[in-house]
């Protein structure tokens, strides 16, 4: 269907932006990439009163690493992310933009669109929750910051405030060596995947796995830390006891009787054992 | 500060289409395929209006993106393409050819979709391979052809365009 009438105004600063949302009350939502506001809109899912461009704002694509984080802003399209030019450290998040949608959608959809959207398939979700990244969030009151784990609330619903701008997230540089992946099963190409995994480690001089990180999406309706599987395989080899292990700590976090028609509780879970299995693999130095 | 635009009071618009200016006026609700078929550019085909089948895919400053993914009001400022720029007179593109020699289209209504998708990617990736060019060309549904002769046409452009770009 066609979108249903809104109010629209474009910010041509952050400053402006935050102060038009404050000014159109909390019915207002803002517009980056539209990459998911658009379809809601199209389904009445979403009928907001007013709409607020920030696609125009200079400065919100900040892509670096600085002061001990990687800085990765509102309006970073999922098309740039994927070919940055970024350590292995980071090549999960590559990895992850890479598999959101098809081509036209990554060239116009934004990492702060998903973020914000907080669909429990998104694959930046799983990514923000796996390395721990800070969300910065803007307001006419000023500027906080909140992990994504505590951003997260529900599907489609975060913690931020229906006044407050996501500006940037900031995933803090891990130690050297630190390589990570992420694994994901759709059954087409660019469909909403079943289940996701981002993972990373590093290996300590003996082969062991340090700073293990481990987290799944599409198995609840936020993305989830595997934190027991990340503790019973940090110190450990990454030989095949141990990465089945892992993979099976992992797959406990879904409740087999919360599926859907599109793939069952227990279809799902053996869909997160398999492909932390093939995730930890790769860190490994696997295919 | 920028002012509000209320639901159904239209503003005036500059859109940038295959070299031409045209000064649209769009309520913020008109999608940019709706805007660009209402200028007359009915290439822009609508088929599911929420960005899941590629039939209104256009080209925005070289790359392809979904014209029904975009209110009219963001394309201010930006040069958008649409397959009228492919072909040269009464002479088919090369990509064009390929889907006719492929037998690529039946009905059609996808098609000019499908041939700004891959022009994006003959402009933007070459040199791009077998598997990229099966990932790229699944963003677009085709549900005449099973979209075996879409993907060898694409295969054909751009293995022509590497021989002779």
């Amino acid at each position: 269907m066609k979108p249903p009438p809104f109010a629209y105004a474009a910010a041509g600063t952050l400053d402006e932006a935050v102060a038009l949302l404050d000014e159109a009350g909390e019915d207002a939502k803002l517009l980056a990439g539209g990459q998911s506001l658009l379809p809601l809109l199209a389904f009445r899912l979403a009928r907001p009163s007013h709409l607020i461009d920030i696609g125009g704002i200079e400065g919100l694509d900040t892509l670096e690493e600085q002061d001990g984080c990687l800085r990765v802003g509102a309006l970073v399209r999922h098309a740039t992310l994927e070919r940055a030019d970024l350590n292995g450290g980071w090549q999960a998040l590559r990895e992850a933009a890479s598999l959101i949608g098809h081509l036209p959608i990554r060239v116009r959809g934004t990492f702060g669109g998903s973020l914000a959207h907080a669909d429990p398939a998104s694959e930046l979700g799983v990514v923000a929750a796996a390395f721990d990244a800070e969300i910065v969030l803007r307001s006419v009151r000023g500027v906080r910051t909140m992990p994504a784990r505590d951003f997260f609330l529900a599907p489609l619903t975060t913690a931020a405030d229906p006044d407050e701008v996501l500006v940037e997230a900031r995933f803090p540089t891990p130690g050297t060596g630190f390589r990570s992946v992420f694994e994901e099963f759709s059954p087409r190409i660019g469909d909403f995947a079943y289940a996701s995994v981002a993972a990373g480690c590093r290996l300590a001089t003996d082969g062991s796995a340090r700073d293990v990180r481990i987290a799944l999406g599409s198995v609840g309706p936020t993305p989830v830390r595997a934190l027991d599987a990340e503790q019973a395989l940090s110190g450990s080899f990454l030989d095949d006891t141990a990465i089945v292990e892992c993979a099976r700590l992992a797959a406990e976090l879904c409740d087999p009787d919360a599926g859907d028609w599109h793939a069952d509780g227990t279809y799902r879970r053996a869909l997160v054992s398999h492909l932390v299995e093939r995730a930890l693999r790769r860190l490994g130095g696997g295919p | 500060m920028a002012g509000w635009l209320d639901p159904y009071e239209s503003a005036a618009v500059t859109l940038t289409v295959n070299g031409a200016s045209r000064e649209v006026r769009v309520p913020p609700r008109r999608t940019l395929a709706d805007a660009l078929r209402d200028a007359g550019l009915t290439s822009v085909r609508l088929g599911c209006e929420h960005g899941v089948c590629g039939s209104c895919t256009i080209l925005l400053d070289g790359t392809a993106v979904r014209s029904c993914l975009m209110l009219a009001v963001q394309g201010q400022g930006h040069d958008i393409e649409t397959v009228e720029s492919l072909a040269d007179g009464d002479g088919l593109s090369a990509l064009q050819q390929a889907f006719d020699d492929n037998d690529a289209l039946q009905c059609g209504f996808c098609t000019p979709g499908f041939l700004m998708l891959i022009e994006s990617l003959l402009r933007s990736e070459p040199e791009a391979g077998r598997d990229r060019i099966l990932e790229v060309v699944s963003s677009n549904l085709c549900r005449c052809t099973g979209a075996v002769p879409v993907f060898q046409a694409a295969l054909d452009a751009l293995a022509a365009n590497r021989d002779d770009p």
